[in-house]
This record gives C-alpha cells, sequence and structure tokens, in this order.
C-alpha cells in the first residue's frame, strides 16, 4: 500500500521553527528550515540527526522547500545546509532569495556580534548556502528529478511568499506555508486552483479568530493614533513583526506605510510621521523590483503613480525623539527589548499622553510582553524603575488567514485529507474538528518528531489506443460519461509503462500470430429421433429463446447462434440419446456458456 | 371643423400626387433596373470563380472575396444554390465549413426566406463527417431557426437533428446542439401535442441531461441554453434547482459563473418554494436558499464568478431580511470569545449620546465565550458575504458589491442603515472607480439613512480627493445626507470651506451644496449662526469681505436655514442683511425669499410672493406671452414695438429666474424672428423695381440668414423641445426660406429650390391663416407659374400670413456650456515646437445637452482663420446629474511657427444633424435642384463663451 509520511520537525503544535519532513512515493522532501525565536540553545534549530542518524543528509533529502522569508521559515538554512551538510537543490521564490540572505546575515549579526555566540553560521556561509538555491516563478512546475515535481503558487503573507505543491506520479501534497486570504494594501490574497491533493498542510496561527474586515482594522488603527495626537500625545508604533529581529519588517513595515500614508491625509492626520531608518528605502527596492507579487491596486498604478512615494513620512533620527508636539514614530523591534523602539519607549513612557501600539505578540521575558500584561512598573538595567504611564495599545495586522481564510483554502483546493502545523495545539484542535465535521475531511495535527501516515490509493495510469476508447465510446451512452464502465482490450506492460489496446493491435505488435481458441462441450440429450430431426428441434428452440440473436440453420445440418456452431451426433453406443457438439471461440465465452447451460436442461417435449 | 380637416386631407394627398408620386415611380424603377443587371452577374461570378479554383486554397480565397460583398435578396436563391452544388463536390473541410457559414450569413439576409435551404441544409448535414462542419452547419440551421420563428414544423425538424447529434464526440456539434435547442425548443405550453405527429420532446430534460457532461464547455452550454429557454419564456422546471447546485462546485469557472446565473433564475421563478437544507430536518424558502448558495460564491477562487455573484445578489429583492442582514455580519471571534466588529462599537459610542470619546481600556476586548459546536466557518452561507465581497482583491468585484448593496438597501431601509458603515468604509478604497460608486450609491439611498457624525468624518474626509469627479459627487451625496447633530453640520462647513480654498473651482458646488445642507436643517444650523457670523453680544464685528466665496458660502447655509427658521434673521447684523440684499439679488438661485422682519424695504415684496400662491413671475411670463397675441391687431411699428419691449421682458426675467431661463429665452427667441421677419418686409425695397434694390437687399436677406439660424438653435439647443413645437419652429423657418427666395430668386431660375424645402410640409398639422395654409392652397398655381409670379405669390403670402402662437412646452432648458479650463487668464504662452502638437487640457460642464458624445464638438480658431473642429472620445464625457454632463478631454494644438505668441480660440459647438429628425427627400437628388441646397442640413451651434489661449509654435533648433 502507497502511503504519504509527514513528520513536523518544528511547528507542529507549535508556533516557531517550521521544518516538516514529507515522504511522498518514495521521495523525501523538507519543507522550511525555520528557526524558533523563543530559544537560544540547540532548540532553536530544528534536530536534523532525525533525519539521518549517519549518512550525508543529501542522499535522503530530495530536495528542501523554503515557503518564504520570515526567519521562523528559512533560519536554520545555512546551518542545515553548510553545518549539517546538504548539497542538494534548495527552492524558493524570486523575492525570497533576494531578502531571505538580508535577514539571515542580520539575525546572524544579532546572535554573533551582540550575543556572542560562537559556533554560529558566518557570513560566507550564508553566500554559499544561497549558491545552492534554486529560484521559481509563480505557477512555474519545476521538475525536481524525473518524478518528483514541484509549483507555486501565491500566498499573499509576505513579498514572495508562496503555498507549493509537491507532486510525484498522481500523488501530491500541498504546503501553504503562511498564508494571507484577504488581500491588504500591498499584496493580494493567496490563490489555489482545484488541484486535490492526497494532503493538504496548513498553518492555523489564527484557528479560533474571524477576524473584523481590514477596513475596520485599519480605520480603528488610525483612530487610536488620531486620539493621542490629538490630545498632543506621541505615539510609538512598535515593531514591524512578531520576532526579536526585525525580521518581519518588509512586508508588515509596507502595509502600515501605505495605509497610514495612504489614509493619514483623509482621516485629517496632520503630524509627522517618521519611520525608522533605511526601513523605506529597501522597502521601496524590493516592491519596486517585485512588482508582480504586489496586489492589483499596485500592479494596475505604478505605471502613472509611485505608491512607493512617501509624501508624509519622513527617516527618523534619535534626536527627534525629544521634539515637541505629536508624532507618529514606527520604530523596531516589536518586543521592545533592545534598540530604537526600547530608547524611544523609556523616553515616552512617562508621560499618559503618549501611546505604544504593539502589533503582534511577545515573547515572554521581554518589555513588550510585560507591559502588554499590565505591569505598570518596569525593572530597567541599572535598577532604574521606569513607570509606565503612556497607554498601551494591542494591534492584530497579522497576515495570517484566520479561521474562515483556512477553511475557504481547504474547500479551494479540496484535498483528500488536511495536516494542521504552525499553530497552537489547543486552537488546532478546534479547527480540526470544524474541518472534519464541515468539510468532512480527515485532519491529523501531529506534534513535532510525530509522524502521520496517510496511505494513498496508488492509481496507475495506463494509456488507452485513440481507436479503441472511439470504439468502445461509440457504443455507450455520452451523458453518463463519469460512470464507470467495462471496456475490452488487452494490455500491454512494457518498459515500465501501460497501454491499453485492442487485441489485434496487440498482436501486431508482438508478432504474434492469432490462436483460434475455442471451447467445446458435449451435450447429451435424450432423444430418439434422428441427428437431424434433432438439429431441427435445437434450432426451433433457440430461436424462440434467443430472439435477439442470429440462429441458422445450415444445410449441413448444425445450427449456429451467432458464430457459435452446435452439431448434433449420435453415438454409436446409445441410440436413445444424441451428444450435441457445442463449440464457441473464447470471445464469445459468455454467450457459449449460457447456451450450454440452456441445452443443458434439455429440449422442450415436442408437441408430437 | 370636419369639413374643414376633409379639405385639408384632399390638399395634401393633392400635394402628394404632385411631389411624391412621380419621383417614387421613379426610384422604383432604378431600383429595379439595379436588380436586373447584377442578379445573373452576382452568382455567376461566383460559380465561374469557384469552377476556375484549382485547389482548395484558391477556393477559398474566392469565398472570402466574395463574402466581403453584400448580396440582394434577390439573388441569395442562386447564391445558395451554386454554394450548395459546389458543396457536394468539395473534399476539402475547410471550403466546406466556409460555404457552411457563408449559408448561414446568407440566410439573414433581409427579405429572403430560408426554408427552401433548410433541406438541403439538413441533407448535407446527414453526411458530413468533420466535426467542424458539422458545428458550423448546426450553426447556419440555428441561423435559419431564427428567421422562422413562427414556422413550427421547422423548429421541430430541426430540434429533432440538434437531438441526434447530441451524442457526437466533438463538443463543438454538442456546443451548437445545445444552442440550437435553447434557441429553439419548443415551449409546451404553446405546443400541440398533435402537431405533425411528432411528439413534443422535453427539451429541459434533454439539456438538463448535459448538466453533466464530459467536457465543460459543452456544461456551459447547457446551462446557458436553459438559460436561454427562460430568455424566451419557458418557465424552468424547480427540479432544475438541484441538478443547478451540483454545479456550483464544478471545476471550471465558466460553468460556475453560468450556474450562478442558472440559481439565479430559479430563485426568481419559485421564490417561495420550500427546499430541505441538507442534513437537517429544517426547511427554508428557496429564494433564502438560493441567496445563501450565490453568496457563498462571493468567495469563490476565480474573479469572474466573484463579479458574476456579488452582482447577481442585488436583484434579490425577495430574500427575508434575516439573511440579508447576515451578509454584513461576519460573526467575529478572536480565540473562541465573540468579539464586536469595530462597527458594533463605533455605533454604541455615537448613539447612546456620549459626546466625550471616552475610550476604555480594552472595549474591543473579546466578551463571551463562544460555543465550539456552535460555530459554523463556512456553511454559514449569507454570512460576511459583503464583508468579502467588499474587500476582494480585484476591484470589479468590488464595485459589484457596492452596486448590489446599493440595490438592496433601495429596497429594504432596514438594511440600508446596516450598510451605511461599510459604504463610508468604501469611500477610503484605493480604487477611484470603487471610491465614485460608492459615493453614488451613497446618494442613492440618502432617503434611509441618517450620518453619524464618526461617519460624516470619513465622507467628508474625501473632500481631499484629487479627483473633480469625485469631489462633485460627494458635493451631490451632502445635498441630500441627513446629518444628525450640530457638530456634523459644523464639521460639514469647515471641510467644505477647505476644499474651496484648496480647489477654488468648486465653487458653485460648494455653494449649491451648502445650500441643500442649510434648507434641510434650519435647527441645526441656528445655534451655530453666531459663531459662523462672528457676531459679539456686544462688540460690532468688522465687515467680512463680501467677495469671499468662503464668506458667500456660509451666508448661503445661513440664508437657507433661515427661510424655515424665523428666529434666525434676529441673530444677524446689520451688514449681513445688506448682503442678504445683494445676494438675493446676484446669487438669486442660491439665495431663497426671506421674510426679514423689520425690513420694510425687502419684506413688502417678498411677502407678498409668499402670500400669493402663484408664482408671480410665471405670471409674468404668462402675461407678458398673451399681450403678444393682439400683435396681429397692431400696425406694423406697434408690433415692432411691443416685440421689442417683450423680448427685453423676457430676456430679464430669463436673468433673475434661472427656473424660468429656457422658458424665457426660447420664447424671446422665438419673438425676435418674428421681428425680423416683420423687419424685414417693412423694408422699402419691395416698392422698388427689381434691378434697383440689389443692394439693399442686404437687410432682407441678413434677416432671411439670421431667422434661420435661429430656428436651429430654437430647435437643437433646447431640450423638452415637443413636436408641436418643432412644427411651429419649422414653420418659422419655411418663411425665412420663403423671403430668402423672395429676395434672390428673382434672378436665379425658378422655385425648384424652394419648393424643394417644403418637404416637411406634410408634417405640418392644419395651422389656420397660416403661411402653409395658404401655401398649400396656392400649390398648384405655385406649380404652374413663373418664377416672378411666384416670388410676387409668395410675397403677399408672406404678408399676409398671421403670427402663429407658440404653445410653451411643459419643461424647456437650453444647453449650455461653460468652459472651466483652460481659464483664458493666463499671460504664459504655451509654448511648444511647431509641427510638433501640444496637447491642451479642456474641462467644461454642460447644461441640458442631449447625447453630448455625439453631439458636442471642440472647435478652435486660429489666428489666421484657420478653424479645427475636435470630436472628443465618447469616454471624455461624464454624468454627474441628471441633466448635466462634464467634458474632460484633451484637444491637440499644431502650427507652424509665429513670430510671436498669440491667442487661439476654444469653444464647444453642439452640432446638429436635420436628417435625423425629418426624412430625406429623395426625389429632389440628382434633379434640377442647385448644388447649394443641402436636403439634410448638418452645422454646427456655438453654445459656449469662447476661450482664448495664448499659445507660441516656436520654430524647431537644428
Amino acid at each position: 500500500m502507497p502511503e504519504i509520511r509527514v513528520t513536523p520537525l518544528g511547528a507542529g503544535q507549535d508556533v516557531g521553527r517550521s521544518c516538516i519532513l514529507v515522504s511522498i512515493a518514495g521521495k523525501n522532501v523538507m519543507l522550511d528550515c525555520g528557526m524558533h525565536m523563543g530559544f537560544n540553545d540547540d532548540r532553536r534549530f530544528p534536530d536534523f540527526s532525525y533525519i539521518t542518524q549517519n549518512g550525508r543528509l543529501t542522499d535522503f533529502l530530495d530536495c528542501v522547500i523554503i515557503s518564504h522569508f520570515h526567519l521562523d521559515h528559512c533560519g536554520a538554512l545555512p546551518y542545515f545546509s553548510e553545518m549539517v551538510g546538504y548539497d542538494g537543490p534548495i527552492y524558493m521564490t524570486h523575492p525570497t532569495q533576494a531578502i531571505c540572505p538580508i535577514l539571515l546575515e542580520d539575525y546572524r549579526k544579532i546572535a554573533v556580534d551582540k550575543k556572542g555566540e560562537a559556533n554560529f553560521f558566518t557570513s560566507q556561509m550564508i553566500k554559499d548556502c544561497m549558491k545552492k538555491v534554486v529560484a521559481v516563478h509563480l505557477h512555474q512546475t519545476v521538475q525536481v528529478d524525473d518524478e518528483l515535481e514541484i509549483k507555486a503558487y501565491y500566498a499573499g503573507h509576505v513579498l514572495g511568499a508562496a503555498m507549493f505543491q509537491i507532486k510525484v506520479g498522481s500523488e501530491s501534497v500541498v504546503y501553504t506555508g503562511d498564508y494571507n486570504m484577504t488581500p491588504d494594501r500591498h499584496l493580494g490574497a493567496a490563490w489555489i486552483d482545484k488541484c486535490r491533493p492526497n494532503l493538504l498542510i496548513t498553518e492555523s496561527t489564527y484557528a479560533t479568530t474571524i477576524r473584523d474586515s481590514k477596513r475596520c482594522r485599519e480605520r480603528d488603527f488610525l483612530k487610536k493614533v488620531h486620539e493621542t495626537v490629538e490630545r498632543g500625545g506621541k505615539v510609538a508604533a512598535a515593531g514591524l513583526g512578531r520576532g526579536p529581529f526585525w525580521e518581519a519588517w518588509l512586508p508588515l513595515a509596507w502595509g502600515r506605510v501605505v495605509g497610514v500614508t495612504w489614509l493619514s491625509p483623509r482621516m485629517n492626520l496632520k503630524v509627522p510621521i517618521y519611520f525608522s531608518t533605511g526601513l523605506t528605502e529597501k522597502a521601496n527596492h524590493y516592491y519596486k523590483l517585485f512588482i508582480p507579487w504586489t496586489n492589483q491596486k499596485i500592479r494596475k498604478t505604478f505605471v502613472q503613480r509611485n505608491m512607493f512615494e512617501f509624501k508624509h513620512i519622513k527617516a527618523f533620527d534619535r534626536a527627534f525623539a525629544d521634539n515637541p508636539g505629536p508624532m507618529v514614530v514606527f520604530a523596531t523591534p516589536g518586543m521592545l527589548h533592545a534598540g530604537q523602539s526600547l530608547q524611544i519607549f523609556r523616553k515616552w513612557a512617562g508621560n499618559e499622553k503618549n501611546m505604544v501600539i504593539m502589533p503582534g505578540y511577545c515573547v515572554q521575558g521581554t518589555v513588550g510582553h510585560k507591559i502588554l500584561s499590565g505591569q505598570r512598573k518596569l525593572e530597567m538595567e541599572g535598577r532604574q524603575v521606569l513607570e509606565v504611564k503612556m497607554q498601551v495599545e494591542y494591534m492584530s495586522f497579522s497576515a495570517h488567514a484566520d479561521a474562515k481564510g483556512i477553511m475557504q483554502l481547504v474547500g479551494q483546493a479540496e484535498p483528500e485529507s488536511v495536516l494542521l502545523v504552525h499553530g497552537e495545539a489547543k486552537k488546532m484542535e478546534f479547527l480540526k474538528q470544524k474541518i472534519e465535521q464541515e468539510l468532512r475531511v480527515s485532519c491529523y495535527m501531529p506534534a513535532n518528531g510525530e509522524t502521520v501516515t496517510l496511505p494513498t490509493s496508488l492509481s496507475i495510469p495506463v494509456g488507452i489506443s485513440l481507436g479503441l476508447l472511439k470504439r468502445e465510446m461509440a457504443q455507450g451512452l455520452l451523458p453518463e460519461a463519469k460512470k464507470p464502465r467495462l471496456l475490452h482490450g488487452t494490455l500491454i506492460m512494457k518498459d515500465s509503462n501501460f497501454r491499453l489496446v485492442s487485441s489485434e493491435q496487440a498482436l501486431k505488435e508482438l508478432g504474434l500470430a492469432e490462436h483460434q481458441l475455442r471451447f467445446t462441450c458435449r451435450v447429451h440429450l435424450h432423444d430418439t429421433r434422428k441427428e437431424q430431426e434433432t438439429a431441427l428441434r435445437v434450432y426451433s428452440h433457440l430461436k424462440s429463446i434467443l430472439k435477439d440473436h442470429c440462429v441458422q440453420h445450415l444445410p449441413d445440418g448444425s445450427v449456429t447462434v451467432e458464430s457459435i456452431l452446435i452439431q448434433a451426433a449420435a453415438p454409436s453406443e446409445d441410440p436413445g440419446t444424441k451428444v450435441l457438439l457445442v463449440s464457441w471461440t473464447y470471445q464469445d465465452e459468455e454467450l457459449g456458456s449460457f447456451l450450454t447451460s440452456l441445452l443443458k436442461k434439455g429440449l422442450p417435449q415436442a408437441p408430437s | 371643423a370636419k369639413l374643414h380637416l376633409k379639405k385639408i386631407k384632399k390638399k395634401r394627398e393633392n400635394f402628394r400626387s404632385y411631389f411624391l408620386y412621380p419621383s417614387q415611380q421613379q426610384q422604383e424603377e432604378i431600383a429595379t433596373k439595379k436588380l436586373r443587371l447584377t442578379k445573373p452577374s452576382k452568382s455567376a461570378a461566383l460559380h465561374i470563380d469557384l469552377c476556375k479554383a484549382t485547389s482548395p486554397a484558391d477556393a477559398l480565397q474566392y469565398l472570402l472575396q466574395f463574402a466581403r460583398k453584400p448580396v440582394e435578396a434577390e439573388s441569395v436563391e442562386g447564391v445558395v444554390r451554386i454554394l450548395l452544388e459546389h458543396y457536394y463536390k468539395e473534399n476539402d473541410p475547410s471550403v466546406r465549413l466556409k460555404i457552411a457559414s457563408l449559408l448561414g450569413l446568407l440566410s439573414k439576409t433581409t427579405g429572403f426566406s430560408p426554408d427552401c435551404i433548410m433541406d438541403d441544409a439538413i441533407n448535407i448535414l446527414q453526411n458530413e463527417k468533420s466535426h467542424q462542419v458539422l458545428a458550423q452547419l448546426l450553426d447556419t440551421l440555428l441561423a435559419i431557426g431564427t428567421k422562422l420563428p413562427e414556422n413550427q414544423a421547422i423548429q421541430m425538424r430541426l430540434v429533432d437533428v440538434a437531438c441526434k447529434h447530441l451524442t457526437d464526440t466533438s463538443h463543438g456539434v454538442r456546443n451548437k446542439c445545445l444552442q440550437l435547442l435553447g434557441n429553439l425548443g419548443s415551449l409546451e405550453k404553446t405546443v400541440t401535442k398533435d402537431a405533425e405527429g411528432l411528439a413534443t420532446r422535453d427539451v429541459q430534460k434533454i439539456i438538463g441531461d448535459y448538466f453533466s457532461d464530459q467536457d465543460p464547455r459543452v456544461r456551459t452550454a447547457a446551462i446557458k441554453a436553459m438559460l436561454q429557454l427562460h430568455e424566451r419564456g419557458l418557465k424552468l422546471h424547480q427540479t432544475i434547482y438541484n441538478q443547478a447546485c451540483k454545479l456550483l462546485s464544478d471545476d471550471y469557472e465558466q460553468v460556475r459563473s453560468a450556474a450562478v446565473q442558472l440559481i439565479w433564475v430559479v430563485s426568481q421563478l419559485y421564490p417561495e418554494s420550500i427546499v430541505p437544507i441538507p442534513s437537517s430536518n429544517e426547511e427554508i424558502r428557496l429564494v433564502d436558499d438560493a441567496f445563501g448558495k450565490i453568496c457563498h460564491m462571493v468567495s469563490d477562487g476565480s474573479w469572474v464568478v466573484r463579479v458574476q455573484a456579488a452582482k447577481l445578489l442585488g436583484s434579490m429583492e425577495q430574500v427575508s431580511s434575516h439573511f440579508l442582514e447576515q451578509t454584513l455580519d461576519k460573526k467575529l471571534m478572536s480565540d473562541l470569545r465573540r468579539k464586536r466588529t469595530a462597527h458594533e462599537r463605533a455605533k454604541e459610542l455615537y448613539s447612546s449620546g456620549e459626546f466625550s470619546s471616552g475610550r476604555k481600556w480594552g472595549d474591543d476586548a473579546p466578551k463571551e465565550e463562544v460555543d465550539t459546536g456552535a460555530v459554523n466557518l463556512i456553511e454559514s452561507g449569507a454570512c460576511g458575504a459583503f464583508v468579502h465581497g467588499l474587500e476582494d482583491e480585484m476591484y470589479e468585484v468590488r464595485i459589484a458589491a457596492v452596486e448590489a448593496l446599493c440595490m438592496l438597501a433601495q429596497s429594504s431601509p432596514s438594511f440600508a442603515e446596516k450598510c451605511l458603515d461599510f459604504l463610508v468604509d468604501m469611500f477610503n478604497d484605493e480604487i477611484e472607480e470603487v471610491r465614485l460608486q460608492s459615493i453614488h450609491t451613497m446618494r442613492k439611498i440618502s432617503n434611509n439613512i441618517t450620518l453619524r457624525e464618526d461617519q460624516l468624518d470619513t465622507v467628508l474626509a474625501v473632500l481631499e480627493d484629487s479627483s473633480r469627479d469625485i469631489r462633485e459627487a460627494l458635493h451631490e451625496l451632502l445635498c441630500c445626507t441627513n446629518v444628525s447633530t450640530k457638530e456634523g453640520i459644523h464639521l460639514a462647513l469647515v471641510e467644505l470651506l477647505k476644499n474651496l480654498t484648496k480647489y477654488p473651482t468648486d465653487r458653485d458646488s460648494i455653494w449649491k451644496c451648502l445650500k441643500f445642507l442649510g434648507s434641510r436643517h434650519p435647527t441645526l444650523v441656528l445655534p451655530l449662526v453666531p459663531e459662523l457670523l462672528s457676531t459679539h453680544p456686544f462688540f460690532d464685528t468688522a465687515e467680512p469681505d463680501m467677495d469671499d466665496p468662503a464668506y458667500i458660502a456660509v451666508l448661503v447655509l445661513i440664508f437657507n436655514a433661515a427661510k424655515t427658521c424665523p428666529t434666525m434673521p434676529a441673530l444677524f447684523s446689520d451688514h449681513t442683511f445688506r448682503h442678504y440684499a445683494y445676494l438675493r439679488d446676484s446669487l438669486s438661485h442660491l439665495v431663497p425669499a426671506l421674510r426679514l422682519p423689520g425690513r420694510k424695504l425687502v419684506s413688502s415684496a417678498v411677502s407678498s410672493t409668499i402670500i400669493s400662491q402663484e408664482d408671480p413671475s410665471q405670471q409674468f411670463l404668462q402675461q407678458s406671452l398673451e399681450r403678444v397675441y393682439s400683435l396681429q391687431h397692431l400696425d406694423p411699428q406697434g408690433a415692432q414695438e411691443l416685440l421689442e419691449f417683450t423680448i427685453r421682458d423676457l430676456q430679464r426675467l430669463g436673468e433673475l429666474q434661472s427656473e424660468l431661463a429656457g422658458v424665457a429665452d426660447f420664447s424671446a427667441t422665438y419673438l425676435r424672428c418674428q421681428l425680423l421677419l416683420i423687419k424685414a418686409l417693412q423694408e422699402k425695397l419691395w416698392n422698388v423695381a427689381a434691378p434697383l434694390y440689389l443692394k439693399q437687399s442686404d437687410l432682407a436677406s441678413a434677416a432671411a440668414k439670421q431667422i434661420m439660424e435661429e430656428t436651429y438653435k430654437m430647435e437643437f439647443m433646447y431640450s423638452g423641445v415637443e413636436n408641436k413645437q418643432v412644427v411651429i419652429i419649422h414653420h418659422m423657418r419655411l418663411q425665412a426660406k420663403a423671403l430668402q427666395l423672395i429676395v434672390t430668386a428673382r434672378t436665379t431660375r425658378g422655385c425648384g429650390m424652394f419648393l424643394s424645402k417644403m418637404y416637411f410640409i406634410t408634417d405640418l398639422p392644419h395651422l389656420q391663416d397660416s403661411f402653409v395654409d395658404k401655401l398649400l392652397d396656392l400649390m398648384p398655381r405655385l406649380m404652374t407659374s413663373k418664377p416672378a409670379e411666384v416670388v410676387k405669390i409668395l410675397q403677399t403670402m408672406l404678408r399676409q400670413s398671421a403670427f402663429l402662437h407658440l404653445p410653451l412646452p411643459e419643461q424647456i432648458h437650453k444647453a449650455s456650456a461653460t468652459i472651466i479650463e483652460p481659464a483664458g487668464e493666463s499671460d504664459n504662452p504655451l509654448r511648444f515646437t511647431s509641427g510638433l502638437v501640444v496637447s491642451l487640457d479642456v474641462d467644461a460642464t454642460l447644461e441640458h445637452v442631449q447625447d453630448p458624445q455625439n453631439t458636442v464638438k471642440v472647435q478652435v480658431l486660429y489666428p489666421d482663420g484657420q478653424a479645427q473642429m475636435i470630436h472628443p472620445k465618447p469616454a471624455d464625457f461624464r454624468n454627474p446629474g441628471p441633466g448635466r454632463h462634464r467634458l474632460i478631454t484633451q484637444v491637440y494644438l499644431s502650427h507652424t511657427a509665429w513670430t510671436e505668441p498669440c491667442q487661439v480660440e476654444v469653444r464647444l459647438l453642439l452640432s446638429y444633424n436635420s436628417s435625423a429628425r425629418i426624412p430625406k427627400c429623395p426625389w429632389m437628388e440628382g434633379g434640377e435642384v442647385s448644388p447649394q441646397v443641402e436636403t439634410s442640413i448638418e452645422g454646427t451651434i456655438p453654445f459656449s463663451k469662447p476661450v482664448k489661449v495664448y499659445i507660441m509654435p516656436k520654430p524647431a533648433r537644428r
């Protein structure tokens, strides 16, 4: 029995360190290779020794696929390819390929330069690793080898985020990575065709949430800013991502910048808006490079008007934080544990007019987490106590699909079964129940290291000759085309492919002469009359029963029904019985056996 | 009176026999001659060509050439025979295909009855092997069948043929068969069963079977055929509903898209039927079920289907309100707890009457726990359909959703109230079309709604939009919006004033907007008055500048509110009253008449108008026009004077009362024509001998010419002109032409020219004592007499003819245009290299122009007298409101090099084409008519003030 095996090395009932092993029809594929932001020890990377105890990863894995550039999806890539050792192909989209090394380098800098970690991958390793990357286009079918093929679909989570279909023969798996079903200011919605995979591996971060419309969320955000600014307060919109690194800066930053610049004049927001240095320039650069990956609006209008020019946004300088009057600053990192955002926070925390907006959830132990949980007195380094008087707001701007979105995608792809990753166990439980109830699709949610085995029904494609197909089609009624139908033909297996041809052609191809295969059968009849008479009686009997068939009485005394020959003979030993010789070819087996059974019952008594 | 009528009729018949019949006969003769010539040649040529053809490619070429020329109805049959003959001989399928398609084209020829070729077509169909040719032949049969809608026997036969070929292996053939069935399938009720012994086939059943065909194209065709049946009036069975529902989950978007339509059709046919909900015992109305299903398609994978679904939702008005309101509710939850939407929260905050925006920590925090079992993630049907539709990625879907919202809200006030929040949110859409659409939508439903302050805030923010279309649409919206609080009014005023400073060209639109805003909310404006006028209880404040558009805007708001709020004038300061008097006179359309206590100067005149129910200006108009009736009895001098001052009165009235401007102008123009006519007839020249008056005839001919121009203006520049006015106008023109003839005809040859202009006489109803009446009387004499006599007769007739009273139409408006841009004030010339082009943006508003796409032209006059006419693209015209249009276009200028900058004139023209209204008279063509005579009168009327643009073409640098 063929099967698909899935083992999450990370992201099983968890968010972070996405890494999923899939074995499909003898091929092994690794989906994503991320790091975990909650750990600083060995646990931050997936345990690659699970894949192979000894021996090279390259021999075991056919390919690695990276869905998008967030570090929890690609953070362990240099470690995996250079330090553990993998030389096979790594597939990702073009934007991911462009942005991924920047984030990896950033991650490396913080880990090595700031935290002083040893035995971390080097810049050179990142470069070497990126050399193994094969970039793919959307909807491009890439043949990894003769049997394994992959195809990318638009996911809308961040610039270049993609969902991947992995296909071997007739078996296929779709891995969504992270995706977003509602378009935002810069990216479109995820889309997949009705590819009916055997398994759909989907993220489930927001499995238990149905979100308000995006316009409401946008307005809500701006209203919060507005109110603070009217009070004369300053707004720090901290962090542009969830992680400790500014990993998610680009798309989220972008969405918000576009949203803010677009809406602020409409909402009468007339205060300076600052942005962490360098961010807008970089965002501009990549968005201009990858216009096709953005949404309809940007695609349509970028020729006439440059969405990437911000009249209202200025680069932030440290000195600006002390300027009087209201202002809005977008600063990093998001969890307020270091860097610019923390500095600003410390400056502004004392004033109750000010506000800080936290856009994502924060890891325990960070300042962000503390203030979000309502702590008002913070102990900073140097035993300072910082009293937080400013308002703290939480805004969900995350570019993940909500419960409805997930269901919608599952509905679009129509998989045989669904596997949930990248979410919390409790939330998955709910979604799993819903999927099974409403879509009637089996659903799995393995923990890390747990293997799900999925039996698949193996379908073997068989080529059929056109002539045969047409001949058979001509016999049947057309509209009921989806019903299974009986078909006569010869199956030829040659060089591990199968063909169904008509028997004549099969004989010709194989160079064989046709053998006549006849079945003969003797039927004893109690009949005292002469052979001819018996034959005549048989003829009239059959004629009366088999009205649809051609029954003939030949001059030599034999009877034929279609091609079946019946002869009457008188065995010498017993004049009271006649022997009927019934002979038919194997093609007429059905009719022949029917006839014999009929004749065995005897002839009706002649009305003599 | 009856006797008189008879006389008239007879006269007319005479006239016809004189003028119409001979020429018609002649025309027929020509036509038949032509046919006799072409008929053999056409088919013969084809025959020869086809015989000459050595290869299929050759034959194909000949056929293609042949297809380019039209074939007369009489020769169709011959051509068809030749084609069929060739068809039987032809081996190449592509040639046969072309022949088949030609057969179809030919059978569509008007005047040709294709039943004679049907047998042949069916015959060749049976022997045809190629699928493509088969499909084409079926198409031909379809053309034949649709040409003969009454012949049921033929239709049955064709349906039979179609059924036979339904089992073909090619999808193209099956497609065509289904199309045939859809178009010709008999409607059971009309067909009697015994018709030619053929049992009526259940076309619906046959088509329905193909809903599950293996080919998506055939499935689509089947659904389309079903829809076609519906369009032709066949009542579809309700059983189709279930079949169609299955097709909603088809793999192919075109199938799904068509299925959505089908479901919609069935839901409109059987709205009240009850259908069971699967996997439960409950039952719901079919229309509700269908609504839920279509709602579900709003989140389909293909945007084509989404657009289709969103559009159809709008027309499902029978759906229960419970389901309708679900479309706006996404049933939010956060971490399994029920959450309220931002909209709900906003509503609570503002409707509770709390004005402080006292936000509390976490008021959006999720509230009660959700029962996990009860949450339905997909099969919730209508849930949030519009929420999804309005935030779709594709703007096409968003527009469709907004349109649907509009239609549903118009039919359900409670839904209108609920969808308001969503519409307001759409004002912030990225795409201009969507914003515009939502503003229009809001305007349409504005009767049902009142805007909250927070909503107004968002709405007003759109005033900053750089697109003029959007701003003006928003002004229109504000005109008919209800605002709930005085802060709202204040906010609106402030924003409008901001808009005014940013875009001064919006002035008129903003004033108008404030006029309505004021008259709608007098009680809300009242408390704002002191602040707006910046009056102080103790101190006199400085008198504001009367020319400041912003101040005028404020005054417009206040005065209009004061109209229904008698206590308000007490708050005015002295200069306000003065300003009122001034504005009442200068901007009478914006400032209403007020009853101001203690102000005798204004009140005496005004109060009486309020008391008397009838509008005095209307009365005045009537009186002045009635005065003119007595024209007949006055001596020429008196008549002239009477006309002159009546015209003056009317013009003044038109300036004062904008509502009466159209009528006043129209009648004044008519009277002016009459005046000119009288003046011309008073000329001395009539008494002078022919050779002498040649020089003096200038005035008379100029008058004739001017009358003609004025009559064209009257006919084409006013909207709402009815037939009876047109007749009078034509009559006036006829007189002008007679005058012209008299002036010129003595020296030129004959009266044919003049008579040719009388083709419309037959359209004129009886007009007693009129020029036409007399003309008809004397027609036989005119036809026979010499030119000199004719002139004499006409002259006396002109003098004797009575002045016709012009009945006034109900509604009449003069077309007018104002060029907003170019403003013509710039001193900086537009420089460009000579020989190249420079584009000039033209922005103009058009009022009361019918069909501006075809009639409005832009004219550019260069200083050297060269004139250039530009036809703007149809897309350049916008329609911001009833009777109003806006032209925003680009005009390309070019000229050879000039030595110094000069001004070109840009103006708008209204082109007219009288042949569109009057049937052409063919019998005069090519006859003795002199070439100057136009049979269809085309021309242009300038209807905007010219604007001067300074341009400077520079010589090209080498």
